[in-house]
């Protein structure tokens, strides 16, 4: 497998290799403590990950100090908060390297976005015996929401199938594009199996066609810099609360001119221009969306969280944790009965495996014994449960905060499960 | 590590690897599936009950260690018995699961090896692992046509 980090230009690595994990740890307070004994090993990153201080601050200080309604208020806290509600807006428009910043909509997170497009965009378009491809590693999220519209309009959903080691075969998606393809929604990196999707290739492929893409951001934006211009999807979504953000808060980015096409998703407060009871027009994008007061709190640790990324860097994020991949795909194989799932070339921060005749539920107690959370089960991803023929995966996800020492920790964890069962 | 070999004592981990009881039963009268949707836990009970009493009983399905031994030694210990007696059971076994702490179970000669499972209680996650198994037998006797779930 060719790392990240082989690719990388050299002063990327360089400064992967100059990443502080011990000075960076020490911003995350909930890293400090024991469990079960034991210093904590938190693997569950792709679950959600952990919050440093200057993300709490900012949320704490928000509220003690300029903490009001947004964009209604003349008196100076709602201004205070508009300015600040609004900056972050320009802040992930920068960080995802969106043309404008009313591209950004504040949702509650990936589900949220997802579901808006389905409701706001596809569901007005969607006839009987139209097309919507996902892939086969998508997580529920970007299944149900489309199964839901299928059924509702008679449409169907067609699968990209994935091979072996966890990639989607290029030439069936191809196959699968055709004139009744309204939509096609995939993952950029699988949560089950860590594979990134050759999302920009996907694309091209797509829109040769007319159909628009949306692009399931959830697991990557922590972990790679995204610039959804260069990927060129017409919609990506993802969580803050997997990007060192608080939860409740998320993004939706879409192209301008197709988001003023839509309808709005809900409707109430802030997302009208004027209100009769014959008859409300509609605010403009990005406003049309956020129907109520939405989490402005939740925003603001966002955008706390990005200055932070942003401050170490998402390149030599990146790079670094794509060592500690490679680190720990590499120890974790030495162990017999072993399995890891997924061996795609281009992977991030997943490591899924099992043992044999071992339950993932049993590897998950003990580790945990040990003060090492991982995440068992079928990871909200069950048709890649199905497709690989296991019940369950045990799962360790990786963040830059995590080290070699934790990794050493894990393997040893997992050796222990073997003492048990032999 | 105390608590773990509290948990997966030998004799849990020997029905797990070598469940008793296991596979399906062709003159059952009785049977219900049974799921965990937290870990995916899926299993199907047979009984064959005559004149209220469980003549025969086995199980097959795919789970992790508790839940295997659960149903496992749950063959074993309600082969014979009547319904009532089982349901009572299962009462016992549930009370030592999940009552409160440092509650001595009152008769707790009835549960036999079951027992062994005292230790699941340290564990509150994984009590629907161990109880999976008697949901599934409940509804079996009951003759319930929806899936039994722990949920």
């Amino acid at each position: 497998m060719k790392g990240l980090s082989e690719v990388l230009a050299p002063e990327i690595r360089r400064a992967a290799a100059s990443l502080d994990v011990a000075r960076i740890r020490e911003d995350f307070p909930i890293l400090k403590q024991q469990v079960n004994g034991r210093p904590l090993v938190y693997l569950d990153n792709a679950a959600t990950s952990q919050k440093p201080r200057q993300v709490i601050e900012a949320i704490s200080r928000f509220y003690s100090e300029d903490y009001s309604n947004i964009h209604r208020g003349v008196h100076t806290l709602s201004q205070r908060s508009t300015q600040a509600y609004e900056a972050v807006r320009t802040k992930v428009q920068r960080f995802i390297h969106a043309a404008e910043d009313r591209e950004i909509i504040f949702v509650r997170g990936s589900t949220e976005g997802t579901n808006l497009v389905a409701y706001g965009y596809l569901r007005p378009r969607l006839q009987a015996g139209d097309e919507i491809v996902i892939s086969g590693m998508e997580h529920h999220s970007n299944i149900v929401p489309w199964q839901m519209l299928r059924d509702e309009k008679n449409a169907r959903l067609r699968v990209i199938p994935i091979n072996d080691d966890g990639e989607v075969i290029f030439e069936e998606y191809e196959k699968l594009l055709n004139s009744r393809t309204r939509l096609v929604a995939v993952t950029h990196v699988s949560n089950a199996l860590g594979t990134i999707n050759p999302i920009r290739r996907m694309v091209e492929l797509a829109h040769r066609q007319q159909v628009p893409v949306l692009v399931d951001g959830a697991q990557a934006i922590p972990h790679l810099a995204v610039d959804v211009q260069a990927l060129d999807c017409d919609f990506y979504t993802f969580s803050g609360h997997k990007l060192y953000g608080p939860t409740g808060i998320g993004v939706l980015y879409g192209k301008a001119k197709i988001l003023e096409a839509m309808s709005p998703f809900q409707g109430g407060g802030d997302m009208i221009a004027s209100v009769t009871f014959e008859k409300t027009t509609y605010n403009k994008i990005p406003h049309k969306f956020e129907a109520g007061t939405p989490d402005i709190a939740g925003v603001i640790g966002l955008g706390a969280a990005i200055d932070y990324v942003q401050a170490i860097g998402i390149e030599a994020i990146s790079a670094y944790e794509e060592e500690l991949l490679d680190y720990a795909t590499g120890e974790i194989s030495k162990i017999p009965g072993v399995r890891i799932l997924g061996s795609a070339k281009e992977k991030a921060s997943v490591l899924s495996f099992t043992l044999e005749g071992v339950h993932p539920h049993d590897i998950g107690t003990i580790l945990d014994q040990q003060g090492i959370a991982i995440r068992a089960g079928h990871h909200c991803a069950q048709p890649v449960m199905d497709r690989f023929q296991v019940p369950a995966t045990a799962r360790a996800s990786f963040a830059f905060y995590n080290t070699k020492e934790e990794v050493d920790a894990l393997v040893t964890g997992v050796r222990t499960v073997m003492e048990v069962f032999n | 590590m105390s608590d773990l070999r509290d948990l997966y004592q030998d004799l849990i981990l020997d029905h797990t690897k070598r469940p008793r009881n296991f596979g399906p039963l062709k003159n059952a009268n009785c049977r219900a599936d049974g799921h965990n949707p937290l870990c995916g836990d899926k299993l199907t009970v047979f009984v064959d009950l005559e004149n209220g009493v469980v003549k025969d009983v086995r199980f097959q399905g795919s789970g992790c260690a508790i839940s295997t031994a659960s149903a496992s030694m749950m063959t074993e210990s309600i082969k014979g018995k009547t319904r009532a007696e089982a349901e009572t059971l299962f009462g016992k076994f549930h009370q030592m699961l999940t009552g409160p702490q440092g509650v001595e179970l009152e008769d707790s000669d009835e549960l036999g090896k079951l027992v062994v499972f005292s230790g699941v209680k340290e564990f509150p996650v994984r009590v629907k692992c161990a109880t999976l198994a008697w949901h599934t037998l409940n509804a079996a006797l009951k003759h319930q046509v929806e899936p039994a779930s722990t949920e």
